[in-house]
């Protein structure tokens, strides 16, 4: 993030204020953006992909009936990924001209993304393998994952390699490969995401037969549409150019490709026809339908406002399958909190043992037009770089506002509080 | 179902450091500009070795003010830690007192920081060594002004506003942890601006 914050700056800067970042008449350099750029946008690409993870670390403990196996191998190749993921900005831009070395040096760290990949991928077949599969429509989703991400990572890896990078570079293999990790890593967790929270969303569970109609469509209609383009790109088939001459031959895998993307569009359609059916006439889903371990199962669905009436004292991984003895021998709630404040207990980093209690403040509309103020700014910087000057005074004045605290708030939270 | 109750409600209502919500905050706004800052100082770099000579066509900025504002700089930690320790402690006045020292700091920096921009001997329209300078110094300004503002703004809280809850010192102290941010970034800003070019 401060990485493309800082190249749009310098970029709107070179535009509007005649700065020289990105102009090599006057000692820039238009590679530089390409740097600054990609090292944004490679730990994006994880970003992108780290929701999707926790989506399939969610819903493969529920459907396979057993806690997660290796759950601190995980934890541990996430932030792996993530620390790796600012190492390999250059595997894009191996068509520029920079020294052989550090090309060399940017085709490891790129393979090495495979090591934590891989061990996640274990663990989660590790805990399917030696639990009780259930196969509703979210495992689904989850089991697609598998086939297409692997396969994503696997042209991850052949493209990760210089020379064969300088073949395939600006190809529809490049194409073909982003959207298996894409799809794969991001949109079918999604899928199954959906299908998985939206009964404690709306207390109704979606149509089972819909949606495994709406899986294999999309399935079939994911590989239909994108398989292909690997053999396109292999036969150097450019991307980021909308035609292409017919002599070229393209065209039938190209039809396939088409007949693909239908496919996907149809699913689509029957998803969202299948959601709005079931938010009327669904099963009635209650607090737990799947029989899961996590603590948003514990209450109504959908939830109230306020979550718990009283928060519940959490003692393990899956609280939810953790045995209770009757009478309980250890607390189960949490009790003292204000009744007529919103006050939120505050829990230690690491043990999660309670700290403080923290009064949130009323609804307010000053963070909302904060952010309306930012907006005008920086639209306006588009144009000006005196909106900048000008806009800075109503963002200062929102915020400022924002914070100050509300004399009426002051004496309700007074009446509560305990100095430490 | 049978329950037994966690009674929470000895608990206090705010605690400072890493306890606070705020120092969370305040962290990870700390991780994003100080990213910026070093990535800012990797473009200063990468430009430099692009170029045959660096400065391109300049004198390196001259020592005077740039110098004076570093030591300012170094001698408002003083001030700057005595608040956040009053802060810690809960003593009200003495959090008035080093919130009008602190700004006073903060004002005289400023102050110094406008001097600094006119003997940067280089405009930020001249070239890619000019533009760079001024993008890293904007950048700190930026800092400098925003952590005075808001030193600003809790000297008025603090002297027109009561009664304040505890957790308002809780604000004095990450004010005070932001302008370490500011303190620590501007050294190894001042080394790469002031110092590299005359080194090499």
């Amino acid at each position: 993030m401060p990485s493309v914050m800082l190249a749009s700056t310098a970029l709107i800067l070179d535009r509007l204020v005649s700065t020289h970042f990105f102009n090599p008449a006057e000692g820039g350099d238009a590679l530089l953006w390409q740097h600054l750029f990609w090292f944004f946008g490679h730990p994006e690409v994880y970003f992108i992909f780290i929701p999707g993870l926790a989506f399939m670390s969610s819903i493969i403990p529920t459907f396979s009936r057993r806690p997660m196996y290796g759950y601190p191998a995980i934890v541990l190749s996430l932030t792996t990924t993530a620390f790796l993921s600012f190492g390999l900005w250059v595997h894009h831009m191996f068509a520029t001209h920079i020294p052989d070395l550090g090309k060399s040096f940017f085709t490891a760290a790129s393979m090495m993304i495979a090591i934590p990949t891989a061990l996640q991928i274990f663990c989660w077949m590790t805990t399917m393998w030696k639990g009780r599969l259930d196969l509703r429509t979210p495992m689904l989703f989850v089991l697609a994952f598998f086939f297409i991400l692997v396969l994503g990572g696997l042209t991850g890896i052949m493209v990760a390699s210089v020379p064969l990078d300088l073949q395939l570079h600006d190809t529809y293999f490049v194409v073909a490969h982003l959207h298996y990790v894409l799809l794969g890593g991001a949109v079918f967790p999604l899928f199954g995401a959906w299908y998985y929270w939206f009964p404690k969303i709306t207390g109704r569970l979606m149509g089972e037969r819909l949606g495994r109609w709406q899986f294999w469509l999309f399935f079939i209609g994911f590989n239909v549409a994108f398989y292909p383009m690997h053999h396109l790109g292999l036969q150097g088939m450019p991307r980021r150019v909308y035609t292409y001459p017919q002599e070229m031959g393209w065209g039938s895998l190209n039809l396939v490709s088409t007949v693909g993307a239908v496919m996907i569009a149809a699913s689509v359609l029957l998803f969202i026809a299948n959601a709005l059916r079931s938010l009327r006439t669904g099963m009635l889903a209650g607090e737990n339908p799947w029989g899961a371990a996590t603590l948003e199962w514990a209450t109504a669905s959908p939830p109230p406002a306020y979550n718990f009436e009283r928060p519940p004292v959490v003692r393990a991984r899956d609280p939810l399958w953790e045995p209770v003895s009757e009478p309980p021998s250890e607390p189960t709630q949490v009790t003292g909190l204000a009744e007529r404040a919103r006050e939120a207990l505050v829990s230690t980093v690491l043990d999660a043992m309670p700290s403080h209690r923290l009064v949130f403040p009323h609804p307010s509309p000053w963070p909302f037009l904060s952010a309306v103020t930012v907006t005008l700014m920086f639209i306006g910087s588009i144009f000006t770089p005196w909106a900048i000057v000008w806009g800075g005074i109503p963002v200062t004045l929102a915020v400022t506002i924002w914070f100050w605290p509300k004399r009426r708030e002051t004496l309700e939270n007074l009446a509560v509080e305990k100095r430490p | 179902v049978n329950h037994r109750s966690l009674d929470v409600s000895g608990l206090p209502s705010y605690k400072f450091s890493h306890h606070s919500l705020m120092w969370w905050g305040l962290m990870g706004l700390i991780a994003i500009e100080g990213t910026a800052f070093a990535l800012s100082v990797g473009m200063y770099f990468y430009l430099w070795s692009q170029a045959q000579q660096w400065p391109l066509a300049a004198l390196p900025p001259d020592l005077r003010w740039g110098t004076l504002n570093l030591a300012l700089v170094l001698a408002s930690l003083y001030p700057n830690h005595w608040t956040k320790r009053v802060a810690e402690d809960g003593n009200e006045p003495a959090m008035r007192l080093g919130l009008v020292v602190c700004t006073l700091f903060g004002l005289a920096i400023i102050a110094v920081r406008a001097l600094e921009f006119t003997t940067l001997n280089v405009r930020w329209d001249t070239d890619a060594y000019g533009s760079i300078v001024w993008l890293i110094i904007g950048l700190h300004t930026t800092h400098v002004v925003t952590d005075v503002y808001d030193t600003v703004v809790l000297a008025l809280l603090f002297f027109f506003s009561g009664p304040l809850e505890g957790r308002r010192h809780v604000d004095v102290s990450e004010n005070a942890m932001y302008w370490y941010f500011v303190v620590w970034s501007w050294l190894a800003i001042y080394a790469v601006i002031y110092l590299m070019p005359r080194l090499t």
